[in-house]
């Protein structure tokens, strides 16, 4: 059918596309700055605006970044957590979900509640923080990974998820002798793919994304992450030694660090943004599955 | 006649051989109860140590009890008030100002005809939401830094830079703002999908009537929303005492402090800065007391106001 539209109901679909348009442009321009600043020095991007000449461009803020330790390191350690987080993450919910997907397994309820607790109480940053402590796990690498690895929220997830899957699939399985094991390893395991991705997905981009527990649970700058060596030099404006090592005017060592500044926002964010438009309709399902509950 | 006794026990022992012969599934379940239990629960019965003199040599049970001291420390301290306010404000004003635009975009995305538009749209809006909290706030600082680029249009309409991030005036708007630029087109996706779920023969139906573009929005878009918005709201509200305190935290500045110290924040720093633990367990305690009530509160309203519909 031909959708007619009368002129009121123009006037309302030109002010929809004008109010996205102008959020969209709102979203856009500071990324956009970003880049152009990271190979431009924001003060020329400011003064000469448009007027901006082939020479102006440089890539000195990329080179200082990517030839300095902290940074690579933090790199390298941010990619090694999230995937341990993410493994640990997809681990855990997994194993514990299945049996609270099958029906009538003794005990399901009082289980279901001890996990449900968790989502509306908590002890604390100093009790949890003391916990770790005990454990002597402060400056490791299980600090950052452990005590975040099992959620609630991931566990329903993965349970709905086994939920739909086809129970006749198991019966006949089972009445063909597979084993409580051999049904979850050769027959659910191969056809959660899609949701063990999503929550691997999901866990690896809130690791890489997430700075506190870090910064509470480590202590040697060797085992920061990408997000704790990038907070020291955005927000707390030490640009790292080493970076500015020859003795620049005042004026150039600031116009410098403020380069530093953009393209290492533009470094820590390329992978993302580069994987983000592949995996956009799994973060979609991710939650649309979770908003099922 | 079976005596209650009796299948009592009959129970227990139908439950003991089901646990035998499945025991696989509740090994299963194994590695994350003991996790649980050892970085929630653990956790749960360490906040105790709120209602303790602690010290960490003599540990939880060595301790002694101190009742509500901590308490009353903090609820007579002179920055309890600021604190619990700049707390209330930030979580209050960022839920009305935050939460409806999700639904206006998902709204106006619905009218958007061309599937390919659409989806393009959508790549833009959801983007942000994969920017870190460290480098939007990073962000912030350099684009608001009395050299930086909004500066440079302000100084050029008034004559003199303001200082956004340092002063307490502004701490609010402008954690709130990008917040909204941060997330408001991720939190769109449940509406838009609840919308895609509405009958197109209602629509067809209201259009054959004459009803307006406008009109259909409001009498059948709106009210498909509903109920996703009432649980949604729920939600918002049940965490407004635990609001990104990892972003205030980073926004905080030596000079913004009287608006940006909330109790999140300041939780940190008596806790795990000045190291008080008992005092900031307290502290927390407190906090998480006013949420439940807080959660318990908008969902009586809400119910109220929902036709009986909330989120227990």
């Amino acid at each position: 059918m031909e959708i007619q539209y009368s002129g009121k109901d123009r006037v309302l679909l030109v002010i929809t596309y004008i109010l996205l348009g102008l959020f969209i442009l709102a979203i856009l321009f500071p990324l956009i700055y970003v880049v152009l600043a990271s190979f431009l020095t924001p003060n020329v991007l400011i003064t000469k605006g448009l007027a901006i000449m082939p020479s102006d461009w440089t890539v000195t803020g990329y080179v200082k970044i990517l030839s300095n330790d902290a940074m690579i390191r933090g790199f390298f350690n941010a990619v090694l957590y999230s995937a341990a987080f993410a493994l640990a993450t997809v681990f855990f919910s997994v194993f514990a979900a299945y049996p609270l997907s099958i029906e009538g397994l003794a005990g399901k309820r009082p289980v279901m509640i001890f996990f449900l607790i968790t989502m509306f109480f908590g002890g604390g940053l100093i009790p949890t923080y003391l916990v770790v402590k005990d454990l002597g796990m402060l400056n490791t690498v299980w600090a950052v990974i452990l005590p975040g690895a099992v959620s609630v929220f991931n566990i329903i997830l993965a349970k709905t998820y086994f939920q739909g899957l086809p129970k006749e699939l198991f019966q006949a399985a089972g009445i063909d002798g597979a084993s409580e094991l051999g049904i979850f390893f050769k027959i659910v395991l191969p056809l959660s793919k899609p949701i063990i991705f999503v929550l691997a997905l999901y866990a690896f981009v809130g690791q890489w994304n997430s700075y506190f527990d870090a910064m509470i649970y480590l202590e040697d700058f060797r085992l920061f992450p990408l997000q704790l060596v990038l907070r020291s030099i955005l927000i707390q404006n030490q640009v790292q030694p080493g970076m500015i090592a020859d003795a620049l005017a005042q004026a150039e060592l600031k116009k410098l660090s403020e380069m530093i500044k953009y393209s290492s926002i533009v470094i820590s964010s390329l992978p993302l943004i580069i994987m983000y438009p592949f995996f956009q309709k799994y973060f979609e399902k991710g939650v649309m599955v979770g908003s099922i509950k | 006649m079976v005596s209650p006794g009796s299948t009592a026990l009959t129970r227990h022992k139908s439950w003991l051989s089901y646990v035998r012969r499945h025991y696989i599934l509740y090994l299963f379940l194994a590695p994350a109860v003991v996790l649980t239990v050892i970085f929630k629960y653990v956790p749960m019965y360490g906040a105790i140590i709120a209602f303790k003199d602690f010290s960490p040599r003599r540990g939880i049970m060595g301790s002694a009890w101190v009742g509500f001291e901590h308490f009353q420390r903090f609820l007579s301290s002179p920055n309890f008030y600021d604190i619990l306010m700049n707390t209330l404000k930030l979580s209050a004003y960022g839920l009305i100002l935050g939460f409806p635009v999700p639904i206006l975009l998902a709204l106006m995305l619905n009218l958007i005809r061309g599937a390919k538009l659409k989806k393009n749209i959508q790549l833009i809006l959801y983007a942000p939401n994969f920017i870190s909290v460290v480098v939007v706030t990073g962000m912030l600082f350099v684009f608001l830094s009395p050299t930086g680029v909004v500066n440079a249009v302000v100084t050029a309409f008034t004559g003199k830079p303001v200082s956004f991030m340092s002063d307490p005036a502004y701490f609010r708007s402008v954690y709130i703002l990008s917040g909204i630029w941060q997330t408001a087109g991720w939190s769109s996706i449940i509406y838009v999908a609840t919308l895609a779920n509405v009958d197109p023969q209602l629509h067809d139906a209201a259009t054959m009537d004459g009803a307006s573009l406008l009109k259909r929005v409001r009498h059948i878009d709106l009210p498909a929303l509903k109920p996703v918005m009432a649980v949604l709201f729920i939600l918002a509200a049940g965490g407004i005492m635990s609001i990104g305190y990892e972003k205030a935290y980073l926004m905080q500045t030596a000079l913004n402090t009287p608006t940006s110290e909330i109790i999140a924040t300041y939780v940190y720093k008596v806790g795990l800065q000045a190291g008080d633990y008992a005092y900031s367990t307290a502290i927390g305690l407190f906090n998480s007391v006013i949420n439940v009530i807080l959660l318990v509160f908008v969902n009586t309203v809400v119910k109220r106001l929902n036709e009986g519909e909330g989120l227990y």
